[in-house]
Order: structure tokens, then C-alpha cells, then sequence
């Protein structure tokens, strides 16, 4: 449709962080390796719960319509967020979801990973799922280099916060790394 | 106006313009929407900003904030609320300042009073809004393009306003440069009409080397309120007697509120000095409009802009001969450009995230332009304006002018 498009969609609820997971990862692809990127979001206006979603499209070509069309990649936080975009991740698109959060899946080949509970067990803090879902989805599909993804987290973090997201970002990548089919 | 005059002012004109350098390191930058706008105030040279903050425009005034404080000479106040706000930003126009406030609907709402008055005193300012889902509180945090006619006509009287409207957060900043420019050189309120859309968008963005910036002229020998079409205008605190005032003035700003002849030129001075110059304000973009009879030509702005572009390639990749007009200034309207291309287009759609606001004015010069619409607070995309191109190719007759018709 507009040159080579990666699109890749994050969903959840409002509270998960997938919002400033999106803006990490575009600034991975648009700031650090100087790629042309669009980056935007739907949610609502409560602080904590909401279907929350957003999306990064990374292109070879200048971007005219700058959101998701026909996903590559869907990373869904919770049942809602993975039934509400489902219908928009491509046939062949890859399909993440937070184990202990959503209890069906629409695919059998979903990568299906117990996001919460790993960062839990990597930094004792369930907020930081969102840099272990960012770690995932790099390990995942490479869509950045991990040198990339980790200058953006630390560029985002709140200063004395860095070295626990890229703890978490790392236990993410390293579950990409063992599981990878 | 004698023509002497009217050269001396051209001549005067042009010696406003000077170009500096921008000040953020030039290059590419990875921003987001409303944080562009905020940067580019800051090249244009705000040097005031008042606001209360409000979703989806917030940004733009935290972004400010921030970088307010670190910058010499430029003042930045949370207001108690929207009032208080344009109110700030008119005092410190007069004052010398380049002046700002951003809002969304609401705000805007309660701004219009003091813009008719911006109007009438003729006082530049730019006012940003972030459209939201309205009316009323509406939806927040979602996008819409329902504040076109408001922009255009909500302070009360007859009046020509300025309203530009951004589909990229380079154009965020782009435009926000021009609206400050455009306010000076024509001493009238500025609106940007963004929308959540691109104000919560971030992409790849450049700031250029150099920013143009048009220097407000002063001449405090002349009178502020006439004889020039576009009068100067001296600062508060630098010697000049002013008297400013929104009842009905003369050229040197005494209330004549009895008098036809004051009242009419006025109001007719306070139209032309932005309708006789309206190439220089209008700006319009023309993607994939090279064929002399299109088979589909699309009229947006804004986000919709984005939507539309990316149908057009879909449509072009199926063989359809289609384009994309569009609008960076919405008003004063750009009839011409639209007429130009709507006459030679078979098929004419206005994409909009509203009920047809602009449609209504594309009518007016395109009569079989149609609509397509979108107001459940989501933005329109681009395969589904593809579709509606497809349904408007195949229906024969039921919105196209007859002798279009015969043409075919």
C-alpha cells in the first residue's frame, strides 16, 4: 500500500503502560536508528482501566497514513485488548498476549506469555510489564536492535528508574530468546 | 486606497520581514504534534504564553512551560481559566509580545468574546485548538474536526478571521510559525486548528535552519485604527497615547458609536485588509492532481488529510485516477483552488470528522462535491475512504450535476 510498512499494534488497559511503550519503541526506531516512524494511541479518560491501544508503523517510505492498517504485530495486555484488535492483526501477523491476563486466545500459534508475572520475578514490580512486553516484542521480531530499544528505555525512564526497566526489558528479551519458534 | 499609499505600504511591508536563526538545532527531530506547535511559537518568537490546560491540548502548554524557563525574556502564567487566558494574551499583545494561548472546544467556547474583541482592536495573537468530540465536554481524549464553523464565525459581528489547520506535526510547526507571522503582518487573531489526531500524533519532523519572522510595525506618527489597511501598531510603555477600545473607533481609536460612516469602515477595513490578500495567506496542496479531468478528487485537512492521501494511493494503485487537494488555510476559504479542481474532477469527496462543515463551503463552488463523515469520536481511515470512492465511482447520476453527466 505505502512502501515497506511494519505496523505493529499494543493494547491494553489504561494503567499497563502501553501507551509509553509505543513512544519507547518508536523513539528506539525513529531517534536511534533514524528510521521514518508514526506513533498514536486511542484510549480513554480515566487514569486506570479503559481499552487503551496504540500503535507504531515503520516504513521505508514517508509515512501518509500514519496508523495501523493491517497489523504485523499485536501484543494484547488483557482479554478485552486482545478481542477488541484481533480482527485488525494480519493472517499471517504475530499475535503476543499477557498469559496471566488473557485466558482465551483466537489463535492457536499465539505466543501466549506470562507477562505480568515475569516482572514480577525480575524487578518485584508488576507496572514495569510494559518494558518486558517491549523486551519481548524486539526478541520477537528484531523490528529494532536491542542497543536501539535499550537507549530508549533509559532515555524515557524517570532518573534512578533506568536500571530497573532495563532489567525488565532484558527479562523480556531473554524469554524471546529461549522460547523463539 | 490611492496607489501611492498602496506602494508605500508593500514597500513597508517587506522591510518587516527578516529571517532568523531557529533555535533549536536544525535537523531532523522525532516529536510529537502538539509539542511541535509549541515549538514553533518558540522560533516564531512567543515570548507570552496564558493557558489553563485541557485534553488534547495540554501538551502543547507543559511543553512551553518547560521550555519557557529555560529561555530568556519570555513569560509563561496558568490562568484560573479560558477567559482569564485570551484576556492575558490580548493585554500582552498590546504590550509587545508575541502572544499565545492552546485550548480545545470548551476552552475555545469560552474564548470567542475576547476574540471578536482581538478582532475589532485588531490585537495579533494565535490561539491554538486541539479539536476534540464535542459538543460540550464530549469525549476528551477522542478526535473530531467539529470546531471549523466555530473558528470561522463563532465571535459575534462581521469579521474575517484567520484559520489554519496542520495534518502533520511538521506542518504543527510549520504553521504555528506562519499563524504568528500572519497575525502580526495582518494585526488579527490566528487561529491553528489542529485536532487530536495530529496533536497527538509523533513522527519525524525537520526544523530548518532559518525561521522567517515578520517584526510588528510600530510607527506610533501614524494613526493605529485607519488610513492603512493594515495600521502599525505601537506597544503600551514606549511613548505612543493609545487608546484601545471595543466599542466602534476611529483611526486614532475615539469611540464613534453613533456614526454609520466610522461603523462601515470599520467593519469593511477589518474584512479587506484579509480578503485582498488572500494569496498570500491561502495555502493549499495539490498530491496527485497532474491529470486535467480526475476520476476522484478528495478535499481534506487536518488529520482526514493523512486518511485521504493514503486512499488516493490505494485508489491510484487500482487504476483510479485520483488526487488530493488540500487545505492548509481553511479561511479565508480557498475557493479558487478548490473550484479550479472540483470542475475537472468527475466525482468530488470531502472526507471530515464531522456532520459537513467544510463540505457545505466546497458546495458552495463544487455544487456536486458529497460528503463522506465520520463522528463517533475515531478517526476516519484510509481504506474506508477508499471504499466510500469506490461506492461514489459506482453510483451513476444520484449526486453529479447534469451536464457533468453529458460530459461523460
Amino acid at each position: 500500500m505505502m512502501g515497506k510498512r511494519y505496523e505493529i499494534q499494543l493494547a491494553g488497559e489504561g494503567g499497563q503502560g502501553v501507551v509509553l511503550a509505543a513512544v519507547i519503541l518508536a523513539e528506539a526506531a525513529a531517534v536511534q536508528e533514524g528510521k521514518n516512524v508514526a506513533q498514536s494511541a486511542s484510549y480513554g479518560p480515566e487514569a486506570r482501566g479503559g481499552l487503551t491501544e496504540s500503535e507504531v508503523v515503520i516504513s521505508d517510505e514517508e509515512i501518509d497514513y500514519p496508523r495501523v492498517v493491517a497489523a504485523d504485530v499485536l501484543l494484547a495486555m488483557s482479554q478485552k485488548a486482545c478481542d477488541a484488535y484481533f480482527p485488525f492483526l494480519k493472517e499471517n501477523g504475530l499475535l503476543i498476549v499477557d498469559s496471566v491476563q488473557v485466558e482465551r486466545t483466537p489463535r492457536a500459534d499465539a505466543y501466549r506469555v506470562p507477562i505480568t508475572q515475569i516482572a514480577e520475578e525480575a524487578t518485584g514490580k508488576a507496572v514495569t510489564a510494559n518494558m518486558v512486553a517491549l523486551g519481548l516484542l524486539v526478541g520477537l521480531t528484531g523490528v529494532v536492535s536491542i542497543p536501539a530499544i535499550e537507549a530508549a528505555v533509559v532515555a524515557r525512564s524517570p532518573k534512578g528508574t533506568e536500571a530497573l526497566n532495563v532489567k525488565a526489558l532484558h527479562a523480556g528479551l531473554e524469554w524471546a530468546r529461549e522460547n523463539r519458534r | 486606497m490611492d496607489q501611492a499609499l498602496k506602494e508605500q505600504e508593500g514597500l513597508l511591508e517587506r522591510r518587516q520581514w527578516t529571517k532568523v536563526p531557529s533555535l533549536l538545532r536544525p535537523g531532523r527531530y522525532f516529536m510529537q504534534g502538539d509539542e511541535a506547535c509549541a515549538e514553533g511559537a518558540i522560533a516564531a518568537g512567543c515570548n507570552y504564553y496564558a493557558g489553563y490546560p485541557i485534553t488534547p491540548a495540554s501538551e502543547i502548554m507543559e511543553h512551553i512551560c518547560r521550555r519557557f524557563a529555560q529561555l530568556p525574556g519570555r513569560v509563561f502564567i496558568q490562568m484560573e481559566d479560558e477567559i482569564g487566558s485570551i484576556a492575558s494574551v490580548l493585554g500582552a499583545s498590546w504590550a509587545g509580545a508575541r502572544a499565545m494561548t492552546a485550548t480545545s472546544g470548551p476552552g475555545f467556547s469560552l474564548m470567542l468574546e475576547n476574540i471578536g474583541y482581538a478582532i475589532i482592536t485588531e490585537t495579533p495573537c494565535v490561539v491554538v485548538d486541539v479539536q476534540r468530540a464535542g459538543p460540550g465536554t464530549g469525549q476528551a481524549t477522542r478526535p473530531a474536526q467539529g470546531d471549523v464553523m466555530q473558528a470561522r464565525w463563532g465571535a459575534h459581528g462581521d469579521y474575517e478571521i484567520i484559520v489554519l489547520s496542520p495534518w502533520s506535526v511538521q506542518e504543527a510547526y510549520d504553521e504555528a510559525i506562519r499563524a504568528f507571522n500572519l497575525a502580526d503582518r495582518f494585526r488579527v487573531p490566528v487561529i491553528l486548528l489542529m485536532d487530536e489526531g495530529v496533536g497527538h500524533l509523533r513522527e519525524n519532523m525537520a526544523v530548518p535552519a532559518e525561521t522567517p519572522i515578520y517584526q510588528r510595525w510600530k510607527d506610533p506618527s501614524r494613526p493605529p485604527f485607519g488610513e492603512a489597511e493594515v495600521p502599525p501598531m505601537p506597544a503600551f510603555g514606549e511613548g505612543a497615547k493609545l487608546l484601545v477600545t471595543g466599542s466602534t473607533h476611529d483611526a486614532w481609536g475615539y469611540r464613534r458609536t453613533s456614526s454609520p460612516q466610522a461603523q462601515q469602515q470599520l467593519v469593511e477595513r477589518l474584512a479587506n485588509k484579509i480578503l485582498n490578500h488572500r494569496e498570500e495567506i491561502q495555502r493549499t496542496h495539490r498530491h496527485y492532481c497532474d491529470e486535467s479531468n480526475l476520476d476522484v478528487l478528495l478535499v481534506a485537512y487536518g488529520f482526514t488529510a493523512r486518511s485521504a492521501l493514503g486512499a488516493v494511493r490505494l485508489a491510484r494503485e487500482a487504476g483510479i485516477r485520483a488526487g488530493l487537494l488540500r487545505l492548509t488555510t481553511l479561511w479565508p476559504f480557498p475557493e479558487d483552488a478548490v473550484r479550479e479542481l472540483g470542475a475537472q474532477a468527475y466525482r468530488v469527496i470531502v472526507p471530515e470528522m464531522n456532520r459537513g462543515q467544510m463540505l457545505r463551503e466546497v458546495q458552495r463552488v463544487v455544487p456536486h462535491a458529497i460528503g463522506y463523515h465520520r463522528t463517533d469520536g475515531e478517526v476516519i481511515t484510509a481504506p474506508e475512504i477508499w471504499a466510500a470512492m469506490q461506492r461514489a465511482l459506482r453510483s451513476d447520476k444520484k449526486h453529479v450535476l447534469e451536464g457533468k453527466e453529458q460530459e461523460r
